[in-house]
């Protein structure tokens, strides 16, 4: 079935369907679609291998748009749905398209358990900060304070921090990018694709009828010089186009301008630093720091669960299961009655 | 030597009862065993407390295990008791009433001291070794725990390690008295402690002690015999029904040269299937512990769609929790098999005491119009037969089946006539792996069954999407169209309506079309409704029996097997469920024998319902 050996050429285009897309004319989605349909061509793979799963919500109709196997299931599952079929057809390129309300608040329990667990798939995560689909209530990544038609005079739920309890769950791949910028989402994708494990990429999504601009600090041209801090790995943090950087005293990042410290004395990054990842996720409350995008941490220690449990079950493999379970059903006392 | 006579006995009724950690489990498979390789027939009913570790000596600290052994074919457990073994005063005081008058009632004294009436909330002038209210029994009191120090005396244990050798002291005593050897026991011993070869000795020793306790005391003056039963030539083994079931499920992988994938969350009392599949991992068995109810069933559905065998296996609390992922598997066409091995409800209920309260819930219990096929178990063996059709069905009509089973049944062990593999029916799945065609998959497309090809993701050429959204006809393209929708549903109703083509037509358990008086019955209520006419039709009453296992569809033929009765009974364990089906397809005026104690049915309950219908 995976003919490996044999890569079936594909491009962009093939990807995709005869369906009509729905999203409303500007939704960050298309761009989503637009750069998973870009990168997927580029990875070596046959199209029959790709699986795109998802949830309930706007970006969960992805599925749909991509010439690929597709699964739309049911909200807040799409992961657990994502574990079974990894686990028996690992070979599989397994992609899970969710969103802020389907990850973070149906499906939590599914989405820390995933990260914790380890398959080798990628979820990629639409935050768009509102319920979209059921027409602009706030969501678990909402500000406090929102008014939405659910909380019209403010919301008082305090939001997640999605890559602060994706570290937390102990996943081993973490990035955050956004629908704007093109060629730094491509990236993350491609990361994500070949980061052994399950990969979270968290999208910040425009949803422009519901909660239109919620990301525009970060992703308007003008202002996005002082609010995102694009991360390398190895390279000092450094935003405001070179002028400012983070320097770490003790654990305590703090924001510097460049020309008052020497360059060696920056906070470099290095995506295998757990530590370090924690105190990047952490630049999320606190507006003085810079809003941080590209692969904040990736652990390649961990075995993948689908790996963990095939080995198991190679492992023991009975070649004569017939005969094996004969001997089974005869292993306990038995007796004959003649 | 022993100068005591042999009576001959038909069959016996013995009930252990104690608190659960004096292993009364154990002691009583111990017995089960022995008498099934000894040739009785044999049927168990454990009756385990709710919590863990209740407080000792407590009522609700009680642990029981009922066998009924027998020369005669067994169906039941037993009504009453012909013997009750009873370790403490709480034990004896929640079984007492189940013993027959003139009934064997052996008693550990010490189980009757003032610590122990005042944990089981009984008087002191009330200690019913005393108080004359046990004068209808053959008492034999016991000091069980001072035998049984003695007894492992040489071994040099702890207080606490010598009294735990109590049960197999009194095992021996009742090996003696029913005339069983102990060897099986002995070698059972040495095997559960190969690496505690000095518990193993001291266990053996109680073992022994307590069979000569009987042969050399004049305490009694009899011992008993039940020969072999004269039952069905072949090779047998003792199983219960979570046992039973893990084994069809995995049997039926085995045939289907499919991957079994588990995907589950622990529950009382479907647990054991876990763990028994777990075990087993080396004939392609993925078993996937999730993090709760949902995932589990979702997963299965993941691997259903990979072309694996996708089973969820639970009780009544986590079917609830898993009901929107069931019509997902509806609408996708996908097979999955869904075990329900019931308990008391609602809500937390009665988490070890039996009840058939989940029908109405696997028949209808999901949003929209959303049919599955639903089977039920009718005994502890059964229950092999069933799982493996459970997934016979679901694969070849791309359909999710409900599995009914239930506490009593799935602890309960009898008897099997082993199954062979090759004795089961083919398994022929409906996948498609290649595009042969060349043309354009359509994943709605349907044979003559109305059963859908599934193509599983890799395969080249087949790309295509699914989802819980309603989907047109033919082509699975998500579809709102008023009409579509209105033959969607038909069709998925009408593809589930199709299974009862080739299922086996209903027959009658006992007596036929011209009986006085019908009584319908499902699942594990078997045993007992089927003693109960037996035993009717010997005193001369002409009852005849239909017992259900296929329950969506029913067999084709069960109106016209029904349609002739002016008395219909329905007997289950529930307020009245499958009644409700009965009354509204067959219109008839069905009468319900209803029992919701957490109990399974009594031979004698069934009877005089019957006998007060006529």
């Amino acid at each position: 079935m995976h003919l490996e050996n044999n890569i079936q050429l594909f491009t962009a285009k093939d990807l995709e369907t005869d369906q009509e897309v729905r999203w409303c004319p500007g939704c960050g989605d298309y761009a989503i679609l637009n750069s998973v349909q870009k990168i997927l061509p580029e990875l070596g793979r046959s199209k029959n291998e790709f699986v795109f799963i998802s949830g309930i919500g706007c970006s969960s109709r992805f599925p749909y748009y991509m010439d690929t196997y597709g699964l739309h299931s049911i909200h807040g599952r799409a992961a657990s749905v994502a574990t079974g079929l990894k686990l028996t057809r690992p070979k599989l390129s397994v992609w899970v398209i969710t969103g802020d309300g389907d990850s973070l608040s149906i499906g939590g329990n599914h989405f820390i358990h995933t990260l914790r667990r380890n398959p080798d798939m990628n979820i990629l995560l639409f935050n768009n900060q509102i319920y979209g689909l059921t027409k602009g209530q706030f969501s678990p990544t909402s500000e406090i304070g929102k008014i939405t038609k659910s909380s019209p005079i403010g919301s008082v739920d305090s939001p997640f921090n999605p890559l602060a309890l994706s570290l937390g769950a102990n996943a081993t791949f973490i990035a955050r990018t956004m629908d704007r910028d093109a060629k730094h989402q491509q990236e993350m994708y491609r990361r994500a694709y070949y980061h052994k494990g399950t990969s979270l990429v968290e999208i910040y999504q425009n949803c422009n009828v519901f909660n239109d601009g919620a990301f525009e600090v970060f992703t308007d041209k003008s202002q996005k010089p002082l609010t995102a801090l694009f991360l390398e790995n190895n390279q000092p943090l450094l935003f405001d186009e070179g002028r400012k950087g983070i320097i770490l005293d003790g654990l305590k990042p703090k924001l510097v301008a460049t020309e008052d410290v020497s360059i060696n004395d920056l906070f470099v990054h290095d995506e295998g630093d757990k530590t370090k990842a924690f105190i990047l996720t952490q630049f999320f409350d606190e507006e003085e720091f810079p809003r941080p995008f590209g692969v904040i941490y990736v652990s390649k220690e961990k075995a993948t669960f689908d790996d963990l449990m095939n080995l198991q079950i190679e492992s023991t493999e009975i070649a004569d299961k017939a005969k094996a379970f004969k001997e089974l059903l005869y292993s306990k006392n038995y007796w004959e009655k003649k | 030597m022993s100068t005591h006579s042999i009576i001959e006995l038909e069959n016996v009724v013995i009930k252990f009862a104690g608190d659960s950690g004096d292993g009364v489990q154990l002691t009583g498979n111990q017995l089960a065993e022995t008498n099934a390789l000894f040739g009785n027939d044999i049927s168990t009913f454990p009756d385990f407390p709710a919590e863990i570790r209740a407080p000792i000596g407590t009522i609700p600290g009680v642990s029981g295990f009922q066998l009924h052994f027998s020369s005669q074919p067994v169906l039941t457990p037993g009504d009453k008791y012909d013997v009750l073994v009873a370790l403490n005063a709480a034990a004896l005081k929640t079984n007492i009433k189940q013993l027959k008058p003139g009934g064997i009632l052996i008693v550990n004294s010490e189980g009757f001291d003032s610590k122990n009436l005042r944990l089981a909330k009984i008087e002191e002038s009330e200690n019913p070794l005393i108080n004359g209210s046990l004068d209808a029994f053959k008492v034999f009191q016991i000091e069980l725990t001072k035998l049984t120090k003695l007894a492992v005396k040489p071994f040099a244990l702890g207080n606490k390690d010598a009294e735990r050798c109590k049960n197999m002291y009194v095992l021996g005593l009742v090996y003696w008295l029913y005339n069983r050897g102990i060897d099986n026991t002995i070698a059972f011993l040495t095997r559960q402690f190969k690496k505690n070869e000095v518990i193993a000795n001291a266990n053996i020793a109680a073992l022994k002690a307590g069979y000569y306790y009987g042969e050399t005391t004049e305490i009694f003056l009899e011992k008993y015999l039940v020969k072999a039963a004269d039952t069905t030539k072949g090779l047998y083994r003792s199983i219960n029904g979570n046992q039973a079931t893990a084994f069809g499920l995995l049997g039926a992988s085995i045939r289907a040269n499919l991957p079994l994938f588990l995907g589950t969350y622990p529950i009382t009392p479907a647990s054991d299937i876990l763990h028994e599949l777990s075990k087993h991992k080396g004939y392609n068995v993925y078993s996937f512990q999730a993090e709760d109810e949902i995932a589990g069933v979702c997963a299965a559905i993941g691997a259903s769609y990979g072309g694996s065998i996708g089973v969820t296996t639970s009780s009544g609390p986590g079917i609830a929790l898993k009901t929107e992922a069931i019509g997902l598997a509806t609408m996708l066409e996908l097979p999955l098999v869904i075990c329900n091995i019931q308990r008391g409800g609602p809500s937390t209920g009665l988490p070890t005491k039996t009840e058939q309260a989940d029908l109405l819930q696997a028949l209808y219990g999901r949003n929209g119009e959303c049919p599955i096929v639903v089977i039920a178990a009718c005994s502890p063996s059964n229950c092999y037969e069933m799982a493996y059709l459970a997934v016979k069905i679901a694969l070849e009509h791309t359909v999710p089946v409900m599995f009914l089973s239930d506490g009593y049944i799935a602890n309960g062990a009898e008897p099997w006539l082993i199954q062979d593999l090759e004795t089961m029916p083919p398994i022929l799945p409906k996948y498609i792996s290649s595009n042969i065609a060349n043309a354009k998959y359509q994943p709605y497309l349907r044979d003559e069954n109305l059963v859908r090809s599934i193509a599983i993701p890799g395969s080249v050429g087949l790309e295509h999407r699914i989802g819980g959204l309603e989907k047109e006809n033919i082509t699975g393209n998500i579809s709102y169209d008023p009409l579509n929708h209105e033959l969607m549903v038909k069709i998925r109703a009408e593809k589930v309506a199709m299974v009862a083509n080739t299922l086996p037509l209903q027959t009658f358990e006992n007596g036929n079309e011209t009986s006085k008086i019908l009584i319908i019955g499902w699942g594990s209520t078997y045993g007992a409704i089927t003693q109960a006419v037996s035993e009717l039709q010997n005193e001369g009453i002409d009852v005849a029996q239909i017992h259900i296992k296929y329950i969506n569809p029913l067999p084709k033929n069960i109106g016209e097997l029904i349609q002739p009765f002016d008395k219909i009974l329905v007997a289950e364990l529930n307020n009245g469920q499958l009644i409700n089906l009965i009354r509204a397809n067959h219109l008839k005026d069905a009468k319900g024998i209803n029992k919701i104690q957490g109990q399974p049915f009594q031979i004698i309950e069934i009877k005089e319902a019957i006998k007060q219908a006529l």
